[in-house]
């Protein structure tokens, strides 16, 4: 379904890009050579999970601003290598950049927090009417394969009262390199040793059971098809589809249930200058603990590859305004928006952009 | 109307005369235009033989292309991991520990498992096809039915797989007593043995329609049963094509990526049985390039593109050699 809804978003939005463009070649006959096509005209790649967000976005800021953006959503390491050859404007990645890949950049980059979304843990137990209750110590056993039945006392143990069947646990993961799975590696390598020594942290990882779907719509089919699954997705696409997902406990010993609002109360911590934080496991007491912050990634002197200054004034307001206008487009597609503390960060690395030394927003 | 077709049909063989008269005397100027168009043809056929080596050197210059790049870009890895890369058991993008072995177990455990589900029910298409009802309405629905196999996106098969075959072989795991996952290998073997059947149906049928007529007739009029001609008479006489078959439908399985990946389960640990989930190499590829973030992961990647390519070219090799030894006895 959602891919479904994303084909008819970019399918919507290249119509109406083509149709940008056919007029403004029509008008732009007269006009002096920096304010051509090329100028208004951005080119973005990345993140998977951002697209139906920036499609949405670009093509409000279209209607406003007459400004095309082409964003391709190739996955957020693919992002990070084009942004790296310079062949687009910006990245998007719901990872932040790692040492390799930041030394890989011919400059320094910069991260802006655009969105924010979460990871839900999902399961498939027919008999079970209340919803289960998870920690951090539980999840992670199970996806060490250390707990294998539903009966396990250690499950029991954090929901009283609830008659947890006899069944196996059939724990399933994404196949595919996501970065939903480095929001839940990243979670569990932070609350569990064990998890860090074994496995760690990535977008795909050495996973020591489970079987392995592709995509959201592949980990939930097979969650949904078998009974003891258990199994994790994106908090959008478990909302659309109406499925069962666990409270998790956080980090203040709170049962929270995943939900917009929580996952912006995540983000409502104090986030340092660069903006590179994981939402993982917070200190925000009413925030859902597996929640990731998803960043747009700038070269942060944009003067390269003859760009006019009048192009980086306008990427760099695209930006702003996604961090600020742009976020009333998030709640109904399901997207956390930004919290105030991270609206501010972002404004913060706004500023420090730069075209030939000076900077761009005053 | 009726006068004028009369005198057609009157000047019509006067004009032939004509033609013919007019013919003789200009002899010499025919004989030259005669040599300059073959001078033009000659020409015309150069070009085209020309054209002809082009592409089809571009075909040996395109595989040798793809070749190089693979080993150009799998270095990186080819100098970390070294040869021990082919049998390495794990597959640890985080600590950079990269062993293809697991892949390579579940790409041929697949694609051999599918050819022997698909090898009955391909031979009985061809034989029936070829020998029993090669022409009438019922024959061409089942022709154009098993065509129509080939011609289904694998993406289809996978979500049919998943949504229908995996659920029955599940059932069929708890009767049998094994731990019931349903995806695995064996649900991925089942749907590629249907994916498969197409290939060395249509090339047996095909062969089986070019035995001659007179050895079958010879056959049966030495009191020979059809089932006798079809195992004295056409599987020895077909015997290389219905091998080929074989190994363009392996070819296939190798290859397929879409649909195994559906069914999987994709775990890179090493299966135990066939009904354990396990991956293929060209799933692994499909599933993690997008999201490859740094160089030996990626170049890794790459590697296990060129070892799927390897694989293929032995085992067609091997094939190869096994059709012209049919062939030479």
């Amino acid at each position: 379904m959602k891919t479904l809804k994303s084909l008819a978003i970019v399918g919507l939005t290249l119509a109406i890009s083509a149709s940008m463009m056919t007029t403004g070649c029509n008008g732009s006959g007269s006009t002096s050579k920096a304010d051509s096509t090329a100028d208004n005209a951005m080119i973005g790649a990345g993140s998977t999970f951002d697209n139906p967000l920036f499609s949405k976005m670009f093509s409000e800021y279209n209607k406003l601003n007459g400004m095309k953006v082409n964003y391709q959503s190739i996955g957020s390491g693919g992002g990070i290598q084009q942004l790296t050859s310079k062949t687009v404007d910006f990245g998007a990645s719901d990872a932040p950049l790692n040492g390799k890949q930041d030394s890989a950049l011919s400059s320094p980059a910069i991260h802006i927090p655009v969105t924010a979304g979460a990871v839900v843990v999902t399961y498939n137990l027919p008999d079970v009417k209340d919803t289960l209750m998870m920690t951090p110590e539980v999840l992670s056993k199970i996806y060490l394969g250390e707990i294998k039945k539903w009966n396990d006392p250690q499950i029991q143990a954090i929901n009283k009262g609830v008659k947890l069947p006899a069944t196996d646990i059939v724990v399933s993961h994404r196949s595919d390199g996501s970065g939903t799975t480095n929001i839940f590696t990243t979670y569990l390598t932070k609350v569990s040793k064990d998890w860090e020594a074994k496995v760690g942290r990535g977008s795909s990882v050495n996973w020591p059971v489970g079987l392995g779907g592709k995509g959201n719509e592949g980990v939930a089919g097979s969650v949904k098809q078998t009974p003891g699954g258990i199994g994790y997705v994106e908090l959008a696409y478990a909302i659309q589809n109406n499925m069962a997902f666990a409270k998790m406990q956080n980090k203040a010993g709170k049962f929270i249930t995943p939900s917009i609002a929580s996952v912006t109360a995540a983000a409502n911590i104090d986030i340092p200058a660069d903006a590179k934080v994981s939402l993982t496991n917070t200190d925000a007491a009413e925030g859902y603990p597996i929640s990731g912050l998803s960043w747009i990634l700038i070269y942060k002197e944009q003067k390269y590859n003859d760009r006019t200054a009048d192009k980086v004034t306008k990427l760099v307001r695209l930006i702003q305004w996604m961090v600020h206008d742009g976020q009333q487009y998030s709640a109904a597609l399901n997207y956390a928006p930004l919290s105030e503390k991270a609206v501010s960060v972002a404004d913060a690395q706004l500023k420090t952009i730069t075209y030939d030394g000076k900077p761009v927003l005053q | 109307m009726e006068s004028s077709v009369d005198t057609k049909l009157a000047t019509r063989p006067n004009d032939n005369l004509g033609r013919v008269a007019s013919l003789k005397p200009q002899g010499t100027v025919s004989t030259t235009k005669r040599i300059k168009r073959s001078f033009r043809q000659i020409r015309a056929e150069k070009v085209f033989r020309r054209t002809l080596i082009i592409v089809a050197l571009a075909m040996v210059v395109l595989v040798l292309g793809i070749m190089v790049t693979l080993v150009i870009e799998s270095t990186l890895s080819i100098k970390s991991s070294g040869i021990g890369y082919l049998w390495g058991k794990t597959w640890d993008p985080v600590r950079d520990i990269f062993g293809a072995y697991p892949f390579i177990l579940g790409t041929l455990l697949t694609s051999f498992l599918a050819l022997f589900i698909s090898i009955p029910f391909s031979f009985a298409v061809a034989v029936f096809l070829g020998e029993y009802f090669p022409t009438g309405w019922f024959s061409n629905l089942l022709k154009n039915t098993v065509e129509l196999i080939a011609a289904v996106p694998s993406v289809i098969y996978g979500f049919w797989a998943l949504a229908v075959l995996v659920p029955i072989v599940r059932s069929f795991e708890s009767k049998i007593g094994v731990e019931p996952v349903g995806l695995g290998i064996f649900s991925s073997a089942l749907i590629l043995a249907v994916m498969i059947i197409p290939y060395a149906a249509s090339l047996g049928r095909s062969m089986i329609h070019m035995v001659p007529s007179n050895l079958k007739e010879a056959a049966y009029s030495l009191g020979a049963t059809r089932w006798e001609v079809i195992r004295a008479v056409i599987f020895p006489y077909t015997k290389s094509g219905l091998f080929a078959g074989i190994l363009l439908s392996l070819g296939r399985a190798l290859g397929e990526t879409m649909a195994v990946t559906m069914v999987i389960g994709n775990t890179s640990l090493i299966p135990k049985s066939i009904f354990a989930p396990g991956n293929t190499m060209a799933s692994v590829i499909a599933n993690e390039f997008t999201e490859a973030d740094h160089p030996v992961y990626l170049s890794a990647l790459i590697e296990l593109g060129l070892v799927l390519f390897l694989v293929t070219v032995v085992i067609n090799m091997i094939g190869k050699r096994m059709v012209s030894r049919f062939t030479n006895e």
